[in-house]
């Protein structure tokens, strides 16, 4: 902990510092302190979210990365987590520690710094090697987006000097946590995908991934440049082309028809759910902070005088500061628990979706090749080649549906394991700030009724 | 304002706990026989209402009961038996009748221009009040006003609103003890603008009726059965039922003979000046414009340095509550977004769990969907609290804040006469002592006829303004009381309201837990 402070601090020191970067520095100082992960056996639980020094009910709560794997439990042979983490302007530095038993490495325990598009590098080498084709790829993590958070930083700042001392710093109060929360889900999501990666009994071999944990220089992965922007941009278009007319074709066996069938409808339903949620939590955000303001208008109007009126406001506008913090915490936490499960299993079901297309290519492939062979052997002409070429078919697409099949056997179980987890911490939590503010709005109520 | 001088005063009783020499300063200034209701109470207590209004206060409770802030009634009445009194037990008004002992005190506030004695000191003023002030918890009388069965009458264009006004009361001045009446918006209208006229260039604190709206209007004529159109209604329907509440629960106001009709007689003649694009529309706000630009220009002389403090006060209070409001409108309208949002989240959620195909997650997962839909129909009903209880009552506050206002600029208007008077007076003198030395005795004796008129005019005006200020000075005390009352007794509401929600979540979210649990 105290090694981790001292590096951070003098990397700070050492940054050129701009206006902004102060304000964020200023921010983040406070809380690089508790980045630090507690350890509990499924896979590392995360970072401390300690808002405001409320009274009990306020205070930190766990939260564990979206997809649990009950087999990740007792795995030491490869552990892996992101330990710290780092804002800087326009990037962000993740601290990769790994604690490992397994002989290929030269240490027992290292950590290295990585940024995002290592992330997406080691996702895509993954994605494009032919060898994994029969493999749910752990979704890759989605960028950090601090943009909307630091516009607001930004304008804070240069309104400075039209708001009152109070509302300035509640305001900035305010977007410390929003920044706070983006941040930790960021560093939650890329954690996610290593641990996946980590306990994938086949992915966890993968020499680029060892590279990856290990190398303590810079990767020199570049993120693409427009050229190869535009080239993925056609490939995915072919792709999807492709999927359809792959998708058209019916599956001989059952299991993978019924797989199919299940996820586009699956996947489909998850997104719209996303999309529904987040517009759902947002407008509950936007109620928590009406509360706020509604707090600061009444503190206003309260201590013009000391009149019982005055008395009256200023102990409602207590209340309410207190009651929407509990709000926008119940908002937090289904983002959390809701949200952030359905764009995780969104993507993962996309990547189940993937497979299954992998290996409808392959089945299709193994079709041509068989009609190939036919042909030759009708027209007794490269007959050997088209053996060859078919046998190499038959074999890719027999090794893509084995492991498939137990890939999206897994993937269901996995999923119901996340769901129950998340779906049993977001009904503690809610039933935990609405005995909260039950119990706020209670003993206000007497204070308010006691004085009348 | 008329005095009711078929009624012969009683006697003097003897004041049951009170001070008798106080020297307090009654409310209904005109009425000499305010003594009748502290006579009679006994004998109406005695009385056994037999008529059980159910009847009529059974209708469609207000739209906003809620867990209803029980105000206790002192008199034991055969009416609060009742238990279907849901529609009343918000709507209780307490009338509070002084005792007036001193007479000297209650011709003085009398308006009509024989003013015998101005004894009045200021000093005298100021004792007075605080005795006022202190005094609370009179006789109190029932009466009891709801406004419910919004019902639309006619069609097309000309058809309009008709509202059961109902009236439970033990007051004597009513002919009966409970009915109702029907009255449409223009007629709410046509009482406020008759009150207004009568009462606030005494200095009154008339309640400002509520609010025109011709959009609102014309849609519920057109006949648009949706959601908005009800909700107007509704709205307006509660405007109204607050706005009588607060009429009825103003000593002076309430001995109007207007009020009175308005409450009891089953026909009102039409207030067509009323009409928003009428000719006495439109005169109206030419007169309210020269107003505006008249009250630019008095500048007064302030002896009295309470009213400057008051006004600054009230105008400040206006600006906050106005944020306020604003603030609290925005709430009501996230809340009504997150409402439509969950349900809309609810039924993905549904989708979604039908297609799971792990049998229990699929089950919670509908049964998540259940949990917020029915968080969905909480949202609503805050919203609605938000809005009735919070939202409506600061509305209503600027208002009467404005009101208020008003009532300081009658007394502003009132000095500026008494000035011109005075100055008319001093001119007149000039003219007669310049004719005395003109030596016209003809003229001069009309100058001296003039200057006696004048001379009445200012005590007259003089007088007027010395009791603008006192009463100005009571309704902002009785305002004031009653605001930090109002305000008490709904935003603890609106609190009973937010816990209410709060253990429906707890309901919720406990049932839903172990259906999470049981997943497999």
């Amino acid at each position: 902990g105290l090694v981790t402070l001292t590096r951070l601090a003098c990397y700070l020191q050492s940054s050129v510092f701009t206006r902004h970067r102060k304000l964020l520095l200023q921010i983040l100082l406070p809380h690089v302190t508790r980045l630090h992960q507690i350890r509990t056996p499924p896979v590392a639980a995360m970072m401390q979210e300690g808002l405001d020094d409320g009274p009990d009910f306020l205070s930190e709560e766990e939260r564990g990365p979206r997809a649990v794997n009950v087999d990740l439990q007792t795995d030491a042979t490869l552990q892996v987590d992101i330990s710290d983490a780092l804002s800087e302007r326009d990037k962000v530095k993740f601290t990769v520690h790994t604690k490992t038993t397994l002989p290929n490495f030269k240490q027992n325990e290292f950590s290295v710094v990585r940024q995002h598009e290592e992330f997406i590098w080691l996702h895509d080498s993954f994605v494009e090697n032919e060898e994994y084709a029969g493999y749910i790829i752990p979704p890759a993590p989605p960028r950090p987006d601090f943009d909307a958070s630091r516009e607001k930083l930004q304008k804070l700042g240069e309104g400075e000097g039209s708001m009152t001392k109070e509302e300035f710093t509640k305001m900035k109060q305010e977007l410390e946590a929003e920044y706070l929360a983006i941040f930790k889900k960021t560093v939650a999501m890329h954690e996610v995908f290593l641990c996946r990666v980590a306990a994938h009994p086949v992915l966890r071999k993968d020499m680029n991934f060892h590279v990856f944990l290990e190398y303590n220089q810079d990767l020199s992965v570049r993120g693409k440049n427009k050229k190869e922007k535009l080239e993925d941009f056609f490939k995915n278009v072919v792709k999807s082309a492709d999927g359809v007319l792959v998708a058209g074709v019916k599956d001989v066996d059952d299991f993978f028809e019924h797989e199919k069938t299940f996820l586009i409808e699956y996947h489909n339903r998850v997104k719209d759910a996303s999309v529904k949620s987040d517009r759902m939590i947002r407008s509950h955000k936007s109620a928590a902070d009406d509360i706020n303001r509604i707090a600061s208008t009444m503190y206003s109007i309260g201590t013009q005088d000391s009149t019982d009126m005055c008395k009256f406001f200023l102990k409602v506008s207590e209340l309410f500061e207190k009651t929407r913090k509990i709000e926008a915490r119940v908002a937090a936490d289904e983002d959390l628990k809701l949200a952030d499960l359905l764009k995780y299993y969104l993507r993962e079901s996309q990547a189940a979706k993937d497979l299954l297309y992998r290996r409808g290519r392959a089945l299709v492939d193994y079709e041509n090749a068989n009609k190939a062979l036919d042909k030759a052997r009708a027209k007794n002409k490269d007959v050997l080649q088209a053996e060859t070429s078919q046998q190499l078919c038959c074999q890719k697409f027999e090794k893509i549906s084995e492991s498939a099949k137990q890939e999206l056997i897994d993937f269901k179980t996995r999923r119901v394991a996340a769901f129950r987890k998340n779906l049993v911490e977001l009904a503690e939590l809610e039933l935990k700030h609405a005995k909260g503010n039950l119990q706020l709005l209670q003993s206000c109520l007497g204070v308010l009724k006691g004085d009348t | 304002m008329e005095a009711s001088t078929e009624r012969n005063p009683p006697p003097f009783p003897d004041p049951m706990d009170r001070e008798t020499n106080s020297n307090k300063l009654e409310e209904e200034s005109d009425d000499e026989g305010e003594d009748i209701f502290t006579g009679n109470i006994k004998s109406t207590s005695g009385t056994p209402v037999n008529q059980i209004p159910t009847d009529i206060f059974t209708e469609e409770g207000s739209g906003t009961t809620l867990q209803s802030h029980r105000v206790p009634q002192q008199d034991a009445n055969g009416l609060r038996s009742e238990d279907d009194q849901d529609l009343f037990s918000e709507a209780t008004v307490e009338l509070s009748i002084d005792k007036v002992n001193n007479r000297e005190r209650k011709e003085m506030t009398r308006p009509s221009p024989s003013v015998q004695d101005i004894s009045f000191k200021s000093s005298a003023t100021n004792k007075s009040l605080e005795e006022w002030e202190e005094e609370e918890n009179k006789d109190k009388f029932e009466l009891n006003i709801a406004v419910t069965n919004p019902e639309k009458v006619g069609d097309g264009m000309n058809a309009y609103m008709a509202y059961k006004v109902s009236t439970q009361t033990t007051l004597p001045m009513f002919k009966s003890t409970t009915f109702s009446v029907r009255r449409r918006f223009s007629d709410f209208l046509g009482l406020s603008e008759k009150l207004s006229e009568k009462h606030s260039h005494h200095g009154y604190i008339v309640p400002p009726p509520p609010e025109k709206s011709v959009v609102g209007m014309t849609k519920v004529k057109v006949g648009k059965e949706d959601h908005s159109s009800a909700e107007f209604v509704e709205r307006r329907r509660a405007a109204l039922e607050r706005y009588l509440k607060r009429v009825v629960s103003h000593q002076t106001l309430l001995q109007d003979p207007d009020v009175r009709e308005f409450l009891e007689k089953d026909e009102l003649p039409r207030a067509v000046s009323t009409q928003a694009l009428s000719g006495a529309g439109f005169l109206k706000m030419i007169n309210k414009a020269s107003d505006a630009v008249n009250k630019m220009t008095i500048k007064m002389n302030e002896s009295d340095n309470w009213f400057e403090e008051k006004f600054q006060e009230v105008e400040n209070e206006e600006q906050q509550l106005r944020k306020l409001h604003t603030v609290v409108d925005a709430l009501v309208n996230h809340r009504k977004e997150l409402c439509v949002n969950t349900a809309v989240f609810a039924k993905s959620m549904a989708m979604l769990g039908t297609s799971e195909d792990n049998t229990a997650l699929s089950r919670a997962l509908s049964q998540l969907a259940e949990v917020e839909d029915k968080m969905e129909h909480l949202h609503q009903e805050q919203a609605c609290s938000d809005f009735f209880l919070f939202a409506e009552l600061l509305a209503d506050y600027i208002r009467l804040l404005g009101a208020v206002r008003n009532s300081f600029d009658h007394r502003m208007k009132t000095w500026q006469k008494w000035q011109d008077a005075q100055n008319t007076l001093q001119k007149k003198r000039e003219v007669e002592a310049k004719l005395l030395w003109a030596n016209k005795p003809d003229k001069l004796q009309q100058a001296k006829e003039e200057i006696t008129e004048w001379e009445a005019k200012v005590t007259q005006y003089e007088g007027d303004f010395e009791r603008i200020c006192t009463t100005v000075r009571q309704e902002v005390l009785r305002f004031e009381k009653e605001k930090a009352r109002d305000f008490k007794i709904h935003i603890i509401k609106y609190l009973e309201s937010l816990l209410l929600s709060q253990q429906r979540i707890i309901k919720y979210w406990e049932a839903f837990l172990p259906e999470a649990k049981a997943i497999v």
